[in-house]
C-alpha cells in the first residue's frame, strides 16, 4: 500500500444519502477475479445511459470533475453488500478519500485496508461541502483533519491504528502474522476447539 | 467480571490480543465460509506472499453467487449457462480450493447450497462460535448465538492466513420484540419493521441481539430471516440466544459434535446467554402483536410500509429520486400494484419452512397470467426434502418454476434477472436499485406475501388467501 500524509483535492460531490455498494459497483462487474480495471464499472448505472453513453449531470461526469480526488457523499454511505470492489472502483477511479456524516462500516473497513480514507464530519460541515462543491480542501491524515479554504481545519475520528498504516503504507496483514506465537498459545489453551 | 451480554461473551471468549488505544484487538475465526465471488483476489494475495491457509479445517467454501440455478454436471456445460468471466470465477474456486486443501461443496455435492444455509443446515455453525465470509449477511448464523459478520477481500486473505481479524469492540444493541403475531404476520415482517424503525443506518457501529418473547417463540428458520437482515439495519451482527430450540435444531446435525463433545458443548452453549443486569449501549422496544404484513416502496429495505398503508411522503431529494424509480406515488397503498415478477429464495427466506409458507398459498391456485413466478431453494438439501413432501409438484402445477439452489434473483448474477421497469416481489434482503437486474423494481416481502401476490398478479395481503 502507497503511504498517505495528506490528500489536497477540489471536491466532487455526490448528495444522494444511503449509497449502496451495488450503485458502486452493479453486481454484474463481480464476476472478475481481479481487483484491477474497476474504475469502468464505478456507478455504472448512474454514470451511463442505456446506450452506453456518460450521463452528462451525473456529478462524476462533469468536467468541473476532472482530477477531484475527494468524494463528498450523502449520510451512511457504503451501506449494503460487503463487495471490496466498492474502494477498489473509487480507487481505481482516482477518489481517495470519502467524505459524509456516516460511512457505512463494512465499506469503512475496506477502504481503510485499501488506503481510501473516510472521512466522518459533523453535519453543519457537511451541508456546507454539499453546498460548496469544487472548493479545495485538504484531508490531512497525519492531523486527522479536514481543512476547508475558509482556514477551518475539522477533526475527523481516526483510530491510531489505521492512522499508522494510513502514513506507513503498511498493510495489516503483515501485522497480524508478526503475532503467530500468540495466535498458535491461543489455539493451544483455548477450553474448547471449534 | 461483572455481568456479560451475549456478545460479549463470545467476543471476550475469542480475544488472542486485546485492544489497546494504540492497536485493534486481534480476534480468532472459528469458522471461515467462503464462496467464489469475493475470494479470488484474497487467494492472490496468499499466492503473491506465498503463505498457506492456516487453518483449512476451519474453512468451509460452496458455489452459489454466480452458479447457475438449472442443473449443471460438469464445467463444460457451465461454460454453456453462464457468462465466461463468471464461469473462469467458479473454475478458480475450484482450483483454489483443491490446491489449499479447503473442502469445497462444489456441483456433484448435495450438501451445495447458498452459504448461510448450508452452514446451520450442516450444523457447523454453533453457539459461541466466531464465524465470517466474504458477504455480508453472514449475520444469519448469529440465530445460533455465533459471533457472525460479513468482510470483506483483504480480510478474507487475513482469515485464511492467521485464522484472526483485527477488530475494534463494537458497541451493541438490544432489539426486545414482545408479544405474539398475528396469523399471516412472518419473521421477515418483524426484521422489515424493525429496519423501517431504525433505519438503514440505525444499527451502525452496532451488534445487535434480538430478545423477547416474541424472539423465543421462533424456529431456527425464522430467527435466521431476522439476523439476516441485520446488516440491512446498518449493524455488523445480529444475535440470538441459544435455547432448547437452537439445540434441539443441531441435534445429529452431520457437522455438529457428537457424543460426549455434544455433551460439553451443550453445557457451553447453556451459559451463554446475556447475564442478569448485562448493560446495553442502547435497546429498542416492539411490539409485535401489533405488527402487520410488511412490504419496500423505495429503493432500501428501511423504506417500507405495513402493507395496506399508503406509501410515506419524504422531504429529501434522495427520497423522491428513489420512489420515482420505482413508479410509486406517496399516498397511495402498495397494495394492488401490479406485479411482473416474483421471487422465492436469497438466504433471508429459501428454507424449509418458507417453502412451505408459499405452497400453502400456491396449492390449488395458479400464478396470474403473465406473472413469472420463481421458486429457488437455499440448498441442495432443502430442494431434495421439499420434493419429498410435494412442494416442488405444488409450485410447478400452479405454473413456477422450480430451481436448483442458489442466490439466483437475489443478486442477479447467474442470470436469472428482473427486466427494466419491471416489478418483481422478492423475498430476497435487498431493494437497491438495480439490485435484480437494470432497471429492476424491487419489493421485499415475506413468502406468504410473495406467493399471494403471485396469484393475484399485484400485491397482495397474504392474510386474504390463509385458509383458516
Ligand atoms: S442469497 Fe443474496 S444476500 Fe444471500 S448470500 Fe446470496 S447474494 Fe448474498
Amino acid at each position: 500500500m502507497e503511504k498517505i500524509t495528506a490528500i489536497t483535492s477540489r471536491t466532487v460531490v455526490l448528495p444522494s444519502t444511503d449509497t449502496d455498494t451495488d450503485q458502486i459497483v452493479p453486481a454484474r462487474f463481480l464476476t472478475t477475479t481481479t481487483r484491477k480495471g474497476l474504475g469502468k464499472a464505478l456507478f455504472a448505472d448512474w454514470r451511463f445511459d442505456r446506450s452506453g453513453a456518460p450521463v452528462a449531470d451525473f456529478p462524476l461526469n462533469r468536467p468541473s470533475a476532472q482530477g477531484c480526488s475527494v468524494l463528498v457523499a450523502g449520510s451512511n454511505f457504503g451501506c449494503g453488500s460487503s463487495r471490496e470492489h466498492a474502494p477498489w472502483a473509487l480507487l481505481d477511479f482516482g477518489i481517495r478519500a470519502v467524505v459524509s456524516t456516516e460511512i457505512a462500516d463494512i465499506f469503512r473497513g475496506n477502504s481503510l485496508k485499501n488506503g481510501l480514507v473516510p472521512v466522518i464530519v459533523d453535519k453543519a460541515t457537511h451541508g456546507w461541502l454539499l453546498e460548496n462543491p469544487g472548493v479545495e480542501v485538504t484531508v490531512d491524515v497525519s492531523a486527522r483533519q479536514l481543512r476547508l479554504p475558509d482556514g477551518r481545519a475539522v477533526e475527523f475520528p481516526l483510530d491510531s491504528f489505521s492512522r499508522y498504516c494510513l502514513l506507513n503504507g503498511v498493510d495489516q496483514l503483515g501485522y497480524l502474522l508478526s503475532r503467530s506465537d500468540a495466535i498458535a498459545d491461543f489455539e493451544r489453551n483455548r477450553a474448547w476447539q471449534p | 467480571m461483572g455481568a456479560q451480554s451475549l456478545f460479549e461473551k463470545v467476543w471476550n471468549d475469542h480475544i488472542v490480543a486485546a485492544e489497546t488505544s494504540e492497536t485493534p484487538a486481534v480476534l480468532y475465526i472459528d469458522l471461515h465460509l467462503t464462496h467464489e465471488v469475493t475470494s479470488p483476489e484474497a487467494f492472490n494475495v496468499l499466492a503473491a506472499r506465498g503463505l498457506a491457509v492456516r487453518r483449512p479445517d476451519l474453512t468451509l467454501a460452496t458455489l452459489d453467487h454466480s452458479t447457475p440455478t438449472v442443473p449443471v454436471k460438469t464445467l463444460k456445460e457451465l461454460d454453456l449457462l453462464v457468462e465466461s468471466s463468471a464461469a473462469t470465477q467458479i473454475r478458480v474456486m475450484i482450483e483454489n480450493c483443491a490446491k489449499l486443501g479447503i473442502r469445497l461443496l462444489g456441483f456433484d455435492s448435495d450438501q451445495r447450497g447458498i452459504v448461510h444455509v448450508i452452514g446451520p443446515e450442516l450444523g457447523i455453525t454453533q453457539p459461541g462460535k466466531t464465524i465470517v465470509c466474504g458477504d455480508s449477511h453472514t449475520s444469519t448464523h448469529g440465530a445460533f448465538g455465533a459471533l457472525a459478520f460479513g468482510i470483506g477481500t483483504t480480510e478474507v486473505a487475513h482469515v485464511l492466513a492467521s485464522q484472526c481479524l483485527l477488530q475494534r469492540k463494537p458497541k451493541t444493541l438490544a432489539v426486545n420484540v414482545q408479544g405474539r403475531l398475528q396469523p399471516g404476520v412472518t419473521a421477515k415482517d418483524v426484521i422489515l419493521a424493525i429496519i423501517g424503525r431504525i433505519g438503514v443506518g440505525g444499527g451502525t457501529g452496532h451488534v445487535i441481539e434480538y430478545r423477547g418473547s416474541a424472539i423465543s417463540a421462533l424456529s431456527m428458520d425464522e430467527r435466521m430471516t431476522v439476523c439476516n437482515m441485520s446488516i440491512e439495519a446498518g449493524a455488523r451482527a445480529g444475535m440470538i440466544a441459544p435455547d432448547d430450540t437452537t439445540i434441539q435444531y443441531l441435534s445429529g446435525r452431520p457437522l455438529a459434535p457428537q457424543g460426549r463433545d455434544w455433551e460439553s458443548a451443550v453445557r457451553r452453549w447453556r451459559a451463554l446467554p446475556c447475564d442478569a443486569g448485562a448493560r446495553f449501549d442502547r435497546e429498542v422496544d416492539v411490539d409485535a402483536s401489533v405488527l402487520a404484513p410488511m412490504v419496500t416502496f423505495g429503493t432500501n429495505p428501511g423504506m417500507v410500509v405495513p402493507i395496506d398503508q399508503p406509501v410515506p411522503a419524504g422531504e429529501t431529494a434522495s427520497f423522491a429520486k428513489s420512489l420515482a424509480y420505482m413508479g410509486v406515488e406517496a399516498g397511495k397503498p402498495m397494495l394492488g400494484r401490479p406485479v411482473d415478477v416474483v421471487f422465492i429464495g436469497s438466504c433471508t427466506n429459501s428454507r424449509l419452512s418458507d417453502l412451505r409458507d408459499a405452497a400453502q398459498v400456491f396449492r390449488g391456485r395458479k400464478v396470474s397470467a403473465g406473472v413469472r413466478a420463481l421458486v429457488v431453494p437455499g440448498s441442495q438439501a432443502i430442494k431434495k426434502q421439499a420434493e419429498a413432501e410435494g412442494l416442488d409438484q405444488v409450485f410447478m402445477a400452479a405454473g413456477a418454476e422450480w430451481r436448483e439452489s442458489g442466490c439466483s434473483m437475489c443478486l442477479g448474477m447467474n442470470g436469472d434477472t428482473v427486466g427494466r421497469g419491471q416489478l418483481c416481489v422478492s423475498t430476497s434482503n435487498r431493494n437497491f436499485e438495480g439490485r435484480q437486474g437494470v432497471g429492476a423494481r424491487t419489493v421485499l416481502a415475506s413468502p406468504l406475501t410473495a406467493a399471494a401476490s403471485a396469484v393475484a398478479g399485484r400485491v397482495a395481503d397474504p392474510r386474504q388467501y390463509l385458509r383458516g
